[in-house]
């Protein structure tokens, strides 16, 4: 029994970070990046890989270490921890992959002041074991991910009318250059957001409706 | 001097962080609900911009030549202690707007724009004068978006906005018919 429990938490840590606490669009955490380089599916995917990495390896790292660490300087502590980790992805990046190094730019070193990593560190890794941590931030980088992949891929496609770099529509297909450019950005996120809310609703409605029918 | 003027107003208005970098989202988003509190967070912001980017001169011209790799921690530390000194030099000097500006103060640390600047300006290999007027066209920039967004929002308070699209999304809608109005700037320079 007990040991079913452990397993419905471990696998609750996990599926938490992809919907119901997704760091995008429901806690509206680690939003440069989210607008900034979802310009193509291409980047989003890069950024959000460079970022599951570096929350990842933090994660591991400070629930290790989270007996060591005196209390005072605990944020301090956990944002080195964080940049050396984005520095070792940087670092990578420009030797390995040099081309996305090159388009996502000074983005790769923001991540250090992510608040989404910054915020798990905070709140779950210095207080769980590494097992139910390494879940944890999974969990919430695969959300994080798909978020950036909900942004970006509807954006590369009105806007340059490819996916992945591959054209879709032909020659007859006029881009919407909006949508890659800065404004696109906050439109994209803030429909992706109305649409969340008015499923909410309807979804809330449906249910007194039930109620009241019975 | 002509070379400063466009680097104030390049920083300012044509790639101002917040509206084409996206830098400094979460106090955009967060603290933009009253005209007061925006302009107050945006001159905190100018401050500890002014400070970043004369240590990160400092670091970048003298220590960081030696050992490249610290760039990233090095600034993150200063910028968290500057942030301190701030806060400390704020709560003995102005009470009021210490009690103002509440937990933004300290956030400043995670805020991108503060950390952008710095990247940014040793990027393209500004020099402390250059550096100096930059951090105040970013301020500058920063403190403007929060203060547009924020007089809008203070409209829609009055507005019967439908209860799907409250919250974020208008927010973001609104950011994004701002951030379109500023791409109109990105001709003034071109001739």
């Amino acid at each position: 029994m007990n040991e079913l429990d452990n397993k419905s938490q471990a696998a609750q840590e996990f599926l938490k970070g992809l919907w119901k606490e997704n760091p995008i669009f429901i806690s509206v955490l680690g939003m440069c990046p989210a607008l900034a380089v979802t310009n193509t599916a291409i980047n989003s995917l890069a950024m959000g890989l460079a970022t599951t990495f570096v929350l990842l390896s933090s994660s591991i790292l400070v629930s290790l270490l989270k007996s060591v660490i005196p209390k005072q300087v605990r944020i301090t502590a956990y944002i080195i921890i964080i940049a050396t980790f984005v520095t070792v992805v940087d670092f990578s990046l420009a030797a390995f992959l040099p081309a996305i190094h090159k388009e996502l730019g000074a983005f790769i070193a923001l991540i250090v002041v992510n608040c989404l990593i910054l915020g798990r560190q905070e709140s779950f890794a210095s207080k769980n074991t590494v097992g139910l941590s390494i879940l944890d931030a999974l969990g919430m980088s695969l959300g994080f991910t798909f978020a950036m992949l909900c942004i970006g891929i509807p954006r590369e496609i009105l806007g340059s009318g490819s996916l992945f770099n591959i054209s879709l529509f032909g020659d007859a297909f006029e881009p919407w250059v909006v949508m890659i450019l800065p404004p696109g950005g906050f439109f994209m996120l803030g429909f992706l957001l109305l649409g969340f809310n008015w499923y909410a609703k309807k979804k809330s409605q449906n249910a007194t409706d039930n109620k009241l029918a019975k | 001097m002509d070379n400063l003027i466009w680097i104030f107003v390049s920083a300012l208005l044509v790639n101002n962080f917040t509206l084409s970098y996206f830098l400094g989202l979460c106090p955009f988003l967060g603290v933009s609900g009253k005209l007061q509190t925006a302009f107050r967070l945006g001159l905190a912001n100018i401050f500890v911009m002014l400070i970043t980017a004369a240590c990160a001169y400092v670091l970048n011209t003298w220590i960081l030549i030696y050992a490249p790799y610290l760039r990233l921690i090095s600034f993150i530390i200063v910028i968290a202690s500057s942030v301190q000194f701030v806060e400390m030099a704020m709560k003995k000097l102005s009470p009021d707007l210490f009690q103002a500006l509440g937990i933004f103060l300290p956030l400043i640390t995670t805020n991108c724009a503060i950390l952008g600047l710095a990247l940014f300006s040793t990027n393209k290999g500004y020099g402390f004068v250059e550096g100096m007027v930059y951090a105040l066209g970013a301020g500058g920039g920063v403190t403007l978006a929060l203060a547009l967004l924020a007089g809008v929002r203070e409209e829609t308070k009055i507005l019967n906005i439908p209860s799907v699209i409250q919250g974020t999304a208008i927010n973001l809608l609104i950011a994004g018919i701002i951030s379109m109005a500023f791409m109109g700037f990105a001709g003034l320079f071109s001739s």
